[in-house]
């Protein structure tokens, strides 16, 4: 890492939004960056390895992740991830409409230069 | 150029903007897309209740907003507002009809999607491990198989004045008056890919121009209160424009357009659909400005050879439960609760079982995920349960609500419902054991 200066930890949040969509018991969160200059750290850190380790609890079948290089997106489509879906769960959000703000919960490191982006 | 406009995206959907977009968008086709898995299973419930219901409870409502507009101005519905009983959600729209003094108006009913009687207890499930529906052990309720633009054509084929649909796939409501207009052949993969794209936007309405987007400081959008629903500006080619009238609230922006891309999708390349294999992996946007993104670039390929099919079960009841505290020591005082809540109707083995317990505002939405956080001033402790027993439900109903007074102190706000469920999962059949029809009412 020398040469790339200093690195500072952001939440995800600061630097991209999301969206959660629910099929049956899978999951899917799109993650886009504000800033195509970041999309090429939030690729090599936000790995399905990576969503899957951070919710243990939850996401218990397989993470696969997608990406829409042009658009600057990341779809992760987590199985097994709704407490059996929004007829059967009885979390209060049966959907996982707010599973989008886990994912936006996780850290990243970005060079202390890179400033988070401004409000769309 | 034809001019689709998105008048529900869900179930319970506003109708405010749905008569804006009837008097003023200047559209061909006014579409209300209102099933989910959870609603098809609540009108599955409620025709259970009541054989003449099982439509969407809102029917009547929407078309005494829209029908003398669209009926003015040349607009055609597509709705799959049918839900669980399209027949009797037919004859609503004709009594509507002639309420409003719309005599001639003509309705064409999509019916076939019920296939309850194609499926055996040897059916496999292949969202549930692909076990079978004799092993899920609990009543089968109905089964609905999602249709597609070759159920719906015919209908617009009949010149009716509205469409109405139980399950069909959501894009087809959008696809069927593309391809009608612009008679794409069925097996132009890449076309039908581009309508289908042009639909998966629309099908959620404002999910597309503001809605489910905000986020204060990061995303914000422009008076929400008010936010319009999406017109899409459809060329023969089948690219489009996403825009919204110039007075409705919300926006429309290549991220907004972007999150509404994916919702739902799993693979892009692979957005199955009864129509084609949709490709939207290299989708283009254009941002051109006062809220109209040019959408390009969607492509497909042949469609699947299977149909999917919506099974659901008799899930027996749910049963929900909360009393909250607020002030100093409010969180102590509910996890109190809880833990008391866990001890007593643990000793109830059929609540045991079933029964869930959160503290909202500690830890409930992402309880699973993350275990309790702290500094919360209002907590709420709910209790959930799902099953056969509706007593079960009863008896934890009472002990929540007993915590007003022989729980911690300055327990509040009870609230207890018990709602019949409906659990689904899903199947595939075979495309030629599926037979839809049409039937023509006229007002």
């Amino acid at each position: 890492m020398s040469g790339q200066g200093t690195m500072r930890r952001v939440k995800l949040h600061e630097i991209a939004h999301a969206r959660a969509g629910d099929k049956g018991n899978t999951s899917n969160v799109s993650v886009w960056v504000y800033d195509p200059g970041d999309y090429a750290l939030v690729k090599a850190q936000l790995t399905a390895e990576r969503v899957k380790s951070a919710y243990p609890n939850l996401l218990k079948g397989s993470v696969t992740r997608y990406e829409l290089e042009q658009l600057h997106g990341l779809n992760f489509v987590m199985l097994d991830a709704l407490e059996g879906g929004v007829n059967t769960s009885l979390g209060l959000d049966s959907h996982g409409k707010s599973w989008s703000f886990l994912i936006l919960d996780l850290d990243v490191e970005m060079p202390e230069n890179r400033g988070p982006a401004a409000a769309a | 150029m034809l001019r689709l406009g998105c008048g529900a995206g869900f179930s319970s959907d506003r109708l405010g903007p749905a008569i804006d977009l009837a008097e003023k968008g200047r559209l061909d086709y006014l579409v209300f897309e209102t099933i989910g898995e959870r609603t098809l299973a609540f009108g599955h419930r409620d025709r259970k209740l009541d054989p003449k219901r099982g439509y969407n409870p809102q029917l009547a409502q929407r078309m005494r907003g829209v029908l003398k507009a669209t009926k003015a101005n040349g607009t055609r519905i597509v709705t799959n507002m049918g839900v669980a009983n399209v027949p009797d959600a037919a004859r609503v729209v004709i009594e509507v009809a002639r309420e409003l003094g719309l005599k001639g108006l003509k309705v064409a009913a999509v019916l076939g999607d019920e296939v309850t009687d194609l499926l055996t207890p040897e059916t496999r499930l292949f969202d549930y491990h692909d076990r079978k529906i004799s092993e899920v052990g609990l009543p089968l309720a109905g089964a609905n198989v999602y249709l597609g633009i070759d159920a719906i054509l015919p209908a617009l084929e009949t010149g009716a004045d509205v469409v109405i649909t139980g399950r069909v796939s959501d894009p087809s409501l959008f696809l069927s008056p593309i391809v009608h207009t612009y008679g794409w052949r069925r097996d132009d993969w890449a076309a039908l890919g581009r309508g289908t794209l042009v639909g998966h936007l629309m099908e959620c309405g404002m999910q597309i121009t503001g809605g489910y987007y905000a986020d204060p400081g990061k995303k914000d959008v422009p008076r929400l209160a008010d936010c319009g629903y999406p017109i899409a500006e459809v060329q023969p080619d089948g690219s489009a424009v996403i825009t919204k009238l110039d007075d409705a609230g919300g926006m429309v922006t290549p991220r907004t357009v972007k999150e509404q891309l994916l919702y739902e999708v799993h693979d892009p390349k692979r957005y199955l659909t009864p129509d084609v294999t949709a490709d939207f992996s290299a989708v283009q946007l254009v941002d051109e400005g006062r809220d109209r993104v040019r959408v390009a670039n969607g492509s497909g390929t042949a469609r699947p050879d299977t149909l999917k099919v919506t099974v659901g079960f008799d899930g027996g009841y749910l049963g929900e439960a909360g009393v909250s505290y607020a002030g100093p020591n409010s969180a102590a005082r509910a996890t109190l609760a809880a833990d008391i809540l866990r001890d007593r109707l643990g000793r109830h083995s059929e609540i045991a079982r079933n029964m869930r317990v959160d503290l909202i505002g500690l830890n409930a939405l992402h309880a699973t995920a993350h275990g309790v956080r702290q500094n919360a001033e209002d907590v709420r402790v709910r209790v959930a349960m799902r099953t056969a027993d509706r007593s079960a439900c009863e008896t934890m109903l009472w002990e929540v609500e007993a915590m007003l007074c022989c729980g911690p102190a300055g327990g509040g706000g009870y609230r207890g419902q018990i709602t019949p469920s409906v659990v689904t999962h899903s199947a595939l059949i075979e495309r030629e054991r599926v037979r839809p029809s049409v039937e023509v009412l006229v007002a």
